[in-house]
Parts: C-alpha cells; structure tokens; sequence
C-alpha cells in the first residue's frame, strides 16, 4: 500500500473538451423524426449535466493511484472477524467474466440460456450439499438480504398453516446486528436471548421465551464469539416443540465446512454469504451473494423466480406466484456466483473438507499464541474466530480502538472491534485457512510489539496511526456538517 | 493439502502443539459427535484450473450465443468499455471490505465520494448513498424509507406503469414490513392522473407516490404538477428511473421528487444474467438522515488533508439493530466504482450520444419493424427514448423463437401479441434489418 496519499478526485483532473469516448457505428441512418416521434422538451433535462471529462490514460492512472490508497486482501493479512476475508482465486475473476455469459440478458429464454441455469443449478446443489439442506435460492445479493429472504420464507410458512400469531424471532444478544434489523424489516419483534459468560445461549433462558408466539430461532453457529454452540440439538429440539423454526446465520459457516452441517444440526433455514465462505471478492462492500436454502417441505415458500431441472435434464426458469413472491428482479448476483462455482469446483469435495479444520487451526494458534498479553475471556478451544477483551493490562489506558490502529501502521488490517457487544473491548480475530504460519507468525509478532508499546510507550499506541495516508480523519466534523458531495 | 492453503505437515503438527492438542480433530472435540460429517461432501473432485476453465466452457456452450439483444425491460446491452471492466479488477479494490478503517481505505471512500457525486448530478438531487443492491430492492427501501420518514402513514401508492419485476419485489417488501400497497392504474399506457388523485382523496395516509421515468412501455411520462399535488397531501413523490436515461431525461430533482430511486445497470454494466447490477437511491437534504445503506462524507485529518469517512452511521443497522428501518449492510459497493469510471470515460456528452443513439436505432427499428403493417405501437401518441412496446399480428413467441434460432434475442414478450423492443447504441442496421426481416416471414 501506498503510503502516501494520493488524494485528487476525478473532478479535479477534469479538463474541457477532453473524451475518453467514441460511438461505435452502427450503419443505422439518422430517421426524420415526426411530430409523434419527438419527445417534448418539457420531458427532457433543463439542467446541463456536469460530469467529468477526461482521457483515458489519465483515467486509468488516476483510479490506480486511487487504488494504492487501498488495503485489500491481496495487500495483506486482513483479520477481520465474521468478515471471513480469505483468498480470492484469480481463477474465479476469469469465470467470472466469461464470454458466454458476460452478455446475457436476464429475460433470455430458458432455452438459450440452458448453460447460465445450469451453473445456477450445480451450485444450489453443492450448497445443498455442504449445508445439509433440500433446496437453495441463489437470488439474494447479500447477507443481509439472504437474512430478509429467510425469515420471509419463516413467516410464510406460518402463515400457510394458518398461524398468524407466530410474530417473534428469538435472537441471541450477540448475534450480528444484521439479524434484528431483518426481522424488523420482515415484520416480526425481535426476543433478545441472554448469552452465558462464554457467549453461547443459555438454555434454561431460552425455555420460557419459546411459546406459540415464535416464529423462528435466529442464531449463528459458531457464535460471534467463536464457540460452538453444543447444546444445539437441545435448542433445535425445543424449538421445534414450541412450533417455532430454526434459522441459521450462514456468516460464520466457514469453520463447519468438512465438520457438520446446519442441516444436521437442526436448521430448518440458513443463508450463506458466498463473499464469505465461498471466497468472492468482497469488492470494498459487495456485490455479494446471500443464497438461502431450506430444509425438504419448505421449497414452495422459497422466493421465485425459481430454477427448475425438468426430467429430460434441461432448465427451466419457473416463475410461480409463490407465497412469498420475488425478492429480486433476477436471478441474483450472478456473477458472483459464478465465482463461488469457480471455487468449489477448484476446491472440490476434499478440499472443502479442508477448509473448515484449518481456518480453525489458525485462530487458535493466534489465540494460544497471544493470550499471555490480551485478555482471553473465554478458554477453551474455538472455531474460526475468537474475541479478546482488549490488553490483559488494563493500567496501560491503551484500547481496543488504539491497538487497531496501531495494527495499521504494521501493515494489517485491523480486526473487528468493539463487536460483539458482551465486552467493553472486543477485538474479534478471524485468520481464515488461507494465512500461512509465517503470516500468522508476523501478526503474532507485532500484536506482542503492541503490547509491550502499550506498557512502555502507551503514546506510540495511543496516537496511532502514525504511518497511513491520512491519520485520525474528523468523524464528529463529518456528521455534524455533512459534506457528501463534490463542492459542497 | 489443497493448493489454496499453505499448511505443510510440519506446520499442522507445529501449530497443533502451540494449541495444545494432537490431532486437527480435537479442535471440535465440543461438536456432539452425531453432528459431524461422516463421510466427505458428495461433489466433485478437485480440479485444475485447465478443468475449472474446460467446466465453464461446458456450462457456456450450452447457451444459444447471442450477437445482438432488443431485450430491456429495465436492463439494456450497452457497450462496456475496456478500461471500467479492467480497473474494477485492480486488487486494492476488488479484494478490500467495507471501508471500516478509513485511513487505510481512501481508495474505496474516494470512488464512492466521486460516485455519489456523479449520482445527485444525474438525477438532480443532494444527497446519493453508497449503492443499493438493484433497482428493484432499492425502490422496495425507498418505499419503507418514505414510510419511515412519514411517521404514521403507512400507504404506498405505485404506478402500475412500472416494470412488473419491480413490482413484485416491491410487493414483497410492503406486504412484510406491514405497508399498504395500492396501484395507480395505466391509462393509455401512463399513469392515470386520475385515479392518484382519487386515491389522494380516498386515502389520508399515503406516505410516497411512486412513479417511473421511464416506464415499463418505454414512455417517458409527463409528471408535471405531481409534485405538488403530493405534497399537497404530504406524500413523498418517488421516481423509479432508468440512471443512464436521465443525462437527456427531465430528472426527478426537476421534477421536484423526493427521492429518486432504480437501477445503473444502464451505465453500462455488463447484463451477466442478471447481475451484479447497481441500485441507486438518492434524496433531497432534508431526507439524508432517513436514508438506508452507508453515506461517504468529507472531513479533514489530524494533518489538515481532505478525508474521506463513513459518515450518518446512526441510521444504520449495526447501530439500529432491532429499530432498523432497513437491514442493508454489504451494498453493490464495487459497481459504483464502475458507474463512477463509466460516466467519466463517457463524459455527458457521451452521455448524452449513447441516449440519443438508442432513441435513434429505436426510432428505425419501429419504422422497419412497422412497415409491412403487421405490426403496431400499441401507444402511438407516446413518446419514448429507446423502448417500446409493438403489438404484432403474428404471436410474440413466433418472433422470438425465430430471431433465437439467428443469433437474435427479438425483445421481451409481454402476452401473445405484444412485444417489448429496446435498442441501444450497440446494434447494427444489419441486425435491425435481419430482425425485420425475420419478422416479415412470419
């Protein structure tokens, strides 16, 4: 990363007369417009638009020097937990962009597109597979929209059986601030259920919550905290009783590949982010992909458009006024899933089985190797993330916040901070099975620099970060007088 | 193991010790051991790159190559310029997150800054956000932003002129979220003035008015006093719109809307089977605290230098959770990065020439698609900039069919006689006259 910041806006390499465009020819000769044809000028714009206007080499320099402002996964290690911020194979971007599909249009019929459904098609099957579930839809762009879908599906098939009264998701006061914002959005009210001091939910909390009201339980598993959540066969169980269904929060699947599946666990409903577990770029905030499956008997609540295999082997795409109806317009992101195909298949089924055991191994030899000097509130083995509560010396005055920074100034992404919220000062770490044990080794190294710095030179830590292109921005100055575009 | 992952054996036993334990399996010694997986996934084995590509190439040839698409309804086959395709690639961008830590995140604050930017400009309005995930979802969020915003009212009322896709999805959301939905009915192929000002009497509590620019027939509408007449009823007036349509369009902000809303798929992102694309959705400043999705702001640093900062994150849900009014958290946020360089390789006046290239190669193929008389706009006293809608004495399906069978996606049948037809500046007076003249054959 380039250390210096770059800084101009493209408004500012904007110089009149200057293109970087050309029309491409068509043949097609100018028609004489009648009367009927033209559009009135009250319908057309009044205000000149002002865009930029610029040439292409000086484009190109401008958002690559951009760019070096940037820290990406293929910058450095990016620990950024519940973000599962792993390698992106190259191979991926090539499928990604491949000919034959690049210029589809989404209402091609089924039957030219036979290759586009068929590639959605093996991936909800492997996802399938890999969650232990009947069926997926690929249509939700992201997570959080894979949440939204979920419940949706959750309250449509309460609603089908006449039961109305099912309003409330159950949510673990740790869970991903996502989950309650989609059962708000979706409608339902939102039952916070207390965690133990290890994060995971308390049984004998959760007994009384479960009545003919619940709708769903929401939960991740791993939690946030990284643990696993053993007593899940009880909780699938109780809820099941109380008539209430499971949903998992797919965030955090990636330990569980090649170990057990939601479906298994007793998930009825779960999502997965694709940007996660299934290595597509994470592009500074998306496009991602959230597919949703479901367990057998809960396929016709799924959104539509669905894919459809017919006996003869072909595609179909199947549009039925479904319960639920559509939560988008297409068939999603497709080529985000595309990548994810890229990847399983590159992976393939043993090296899937790989995956999840060593994502695991890497953030226990970080927590082992670190919890002498940050405060490790809870022992024992976890998943493929874990939480410290900020220094182990608490005199130093140094936070969570200070030694994020600081990590930037050693050339790392920092962790996820002050989340989850059971502690005053959480730094959540998620190595992911792609970080080698030198990697690993460095991180380790210079989070035990920061530690000494915190207790020799707490200012160092304090005043970090010292060595990015921009320093301590004004947080408070940018929301008080919001400046949220070019010459305001 | 796996090429993708470093691990030798000596690191796995090395770093096992570090943990404690012997073997990888004790990692999950908490598992119950009925949960775990007893056999290995039922999928493929691993392949090679040559066979990941060799797979693809498999998978694409099963779809009838295309060399020109009539197809819109909202999405439309722009040329996609070399340089946005590639510099979206650059890793610094494609492989970073969202820009929790800004000082080392100005590259991605900075595209979306420059974005946002761009948006209000294009559409007349003051404050854009960091993206939407499509058109449809984003016309959804702004219905419940608009409710939202209204406090009590919790009515809707949607132009039934607007894509049907988007509709649903709008449906969708409203019919979850607790919000009546009603539809303005079509009138000669536009919204009835009419009926909205019927269902302005009938209703006190419609919080917005959505209506499109475009609409689904490719009619551009005349939505003048619209504004004032919901703002007379103190409803929001939403716009759903085409994004590249409106560098010649009357914008929503000239429209005096509200909020403005759609897809951007039409700056020329690549149709990829329906997606990624990029909804938008912008405001006037009074609404900017009641918008959904992240918001890029400007600051200075400790050093006095130009930063740029998530900024309104109050309104979002990490800090909402349960009181949220919208769940967005990952947006289409590398899309705005290629609109942003899009609209800066076109320029406006490109801008412009790509819109009135469309009109253009529209206008012919009507005329060439009209001639022989088996055919007609069904609104003929309409204008329109690139799309319309032509009923056909011939069945919908029998053009379609014939025109795939040429390398030809004809348009979108909207029922057995009708025909949804779009043209950009990407076809050729070639295909438009094989198109033709597939017609004249049927």
């Amino acid at each position: 990363m380039n250390k210096k910041l770059y800084g101009k806006l493209v408004f500012e390499i904007s110089h009149p007369g200057r293109s970087a465009f050309r029309l491409p020819k068509s043949g097609i000769p100018v028609v004489e417009k009648t009367a009927a044809a033209a559009i009135p000028a009250a319908l057309l714009r009044e205000q000149p638009l002002d865009l930029p206007e610029c040439d292409e080499p000086s484009l190109v320099r401008h958002y690559n020097n951009m760019s070096t402002n940037n820290f990406g996964v293929d910058t450095g290690f990016y620990p950024l937990g519940s973000c599962t911020m792993k390698h992106n194979p190259k191979i991926n971007e090539e499928m990604a962009a491949h000919r034959g599909f690049a210029s589809l249009h989404p209402a091609t019929p089924a039957k030219a597109a036979q290759g586009a459904l068929a590639l959605y098609w093996e991936l909800q099957r492997a996802l399938s597979e890999i969650g232990g579930m009947a069926e997926f839809t690929l249509n939700p762009f992201a997570g959080a929209h894979g949440e939204l879908t979920g419940l949706m599906v959750i309250r449509a098939y309460h609603d089908s059986r006449g039961d109305a009264k099912r309003r409330k998701v159950i949510v673990p006061d740790s869970a991903h601030g996502t989950n309650p914002a989609s059962a708000a959005v979706c409608g339902l009210e939102v039952v916070e259920v207390k965690s133990r001091p290890d994060g995971t939910v308390d049984v004998e909390d959760l007994r009384p919550l479960l009545d003919d009201t619940v709708a769903a339980m929401m939960m991740t598993n791993p939690n946030t905290l990284g643990i696993f959540e053993k007593n899940i066969p009880e909780i699938a169980r109780l809820a099941h009783e109380a008539g209430a269904l499971m949903y998992y929060d797919g965030a955090n699947l990636n330990p569980m590949l090649g170990v057990a599946r939601p479906g298994d666990m007793g998930f009825d409903v779960m999502h997965i982010n694709l940007h996660k577990t299934f290595s597509t770029p994470h592009g500074g905030g998306g496009p991602g992909s959230g597919p949703v499956g479901v367990r057998a008997g809960l396929e016709q609540f799924l959104p539509s458009p669905r894919v459809k295999r017919l006996p003869d082997g072909s595609f179909a795409i199947d549009a039925p006024e479904t319960a639920l109806g559509s939560i988008s317009a297409t068939l999603g992101n497709f080529a985000v899933q595309a990548r994810a195909l890229s990847y399983i298949l590159s992976l393939g089924s043993e090296g899937l089985m790989q995956a999840g055991p060593l994502a695991t191994l890497n953030a226990n030899y970080i927590k082992e190797s670190l919890k002498d000097c940050y405060l490790l509130p809870i022992e024992g083995v976890c998943k493929h993330e874990f939480v410290f509560d900020g220094l182990r010396d608490k005199s130093t005055g140094v936070t969570t916040l200070n030694i994020a920074k600081r990590l930037l100034d050693r050339g790392y992404h920092a962790p996820t901070i002050y989340f989850p919220l059971l502690f005053h000062e959480s730094l959540m770490i998620e190595p992911t099975e792609t970080e080698s044990r030198e990697t690993l080794d460095e991180f380790i190294a210079a989070m035990r620099d920061i530690a000494r710095e915190a207790a020799e030179t707490p200012d160092v830590v304090r005043n970090a970060p010292h060595d990015t292109p921009i320093t301590h921005p004004d947080d408070t100055e940018a929301a008080l007088h919001p400046v949220v575009k070019f010459g305001e | 193991m796996h090429r993708y992952f470093p691990h030798t054996e000596e690191d796995i036993r090395a770093m096992l010790d570090r943990c404690g334990v012997a073997e990888l399996k004790e990692l999950y010694s908490d598992v119950p051991e009925e949960l775990t997986l007893k056999a290995p996934y039922d999928l493929p084995e691993e392949m090679s790159e040559t066979e990941v590509r060799r797979h693809f190439d498999a998978l694409a040839a099963r779809n009838i190559p295309l060399e020109a698409c009539f197809a819109g309804g909202g999405f439309y086959d722009h040329a996609v310029p070399a340089a946005a395709a590639s510099l979206i690639g650059r890793s610094e961008f494609l492989t970073a997150y969202t820009p929790y830590q800004p000082e080392i995140s100005q590259g991605t604050l900075q595209y979306i800054f420059e974005y946002q930017t761009m948006m209000c400009r294009l559409t007349g309005m003051e404050v854009s956000n960091a993206s939407m995930y499509d058109g449809a979802t984003a016309t959804a969020e702004a219905a419940l932003m608009a409710v939202a915003a209204s406090r009590k009212k919790r009515r809707v009322l949607l132009s039934a002129t607007i894509s049907p896709a988007v509709r649903r999805v709008v449906a969708t959301y409203a019919r979850f979220h607790g919000i009546e939905l009603a539809e303005i009915r079509e009138e000669g192929g536009v919204t009835s003035r009419a009926h909205l000002e019927e269902l302005l009497v009938q209703h006190s509590d419609v919080a917005a008015v959505i209506v499109p620019i475009p609409n689904y027939y490719g009619i551009v509408e005349d939505h003048s006093g619209l504004a004032d007449l919901c703002h007379s009823k103190k409803a929001l007036l939403v716009t759903q719109c085409v994004a590249a349509d409106l560098a010649v369009l009357r914008t929503p902000g000239e429209w005096g809307a509200d909020i403005a809303c759609g897809d951007a798929q039409s700056l020329g992102i690549p149709l990829s089977f329906g997606g990624p694309y990029l909804g938008f959705l912008c405001a006037t400043k009074a609404l900017m605290r009641k918008m959904p999705g992240r918001i890029v702001g400007q600051t200075t640093d400790s050093e006095g230098r130009r930063s740029f900062v998530l900024t309104l994150q109050a309104r979002e849900q990490h800090i909402r959770r349960e009181k949220a009014t919208s769940n967005i958290c990952s947006n289409q946020g590398l899309m705005t990065l290629y609109a942003s360089i899009y609209m800066s390789l076109t320029g406006a006046n490109g801008l412009r020439e790509i819109a009135m290239a469309g009109h253009n190669a529209a206008l012919y193929l009507l005329e060439k698609m009209t001639k022989g008389g088996r055919a007609r706009l069904v609104y003929p006293d309409k204008p329109f900039l690139n799309e319309f809608l032509l009923e056909t004495d011939y069945p919908a399906q029998a053009l379609i069919d014939a025109a795939l069978d040429r390398g030809i996606l004809a348009g979108i049948k909207v029922d057995d006689n009708r025909i949804l037809m779009a043209a950009t500046e990407t076809q050729t007076r070639e295909q438009v006259d094989l198109l033709a003249n597939i017609a004249s054959k049927l």
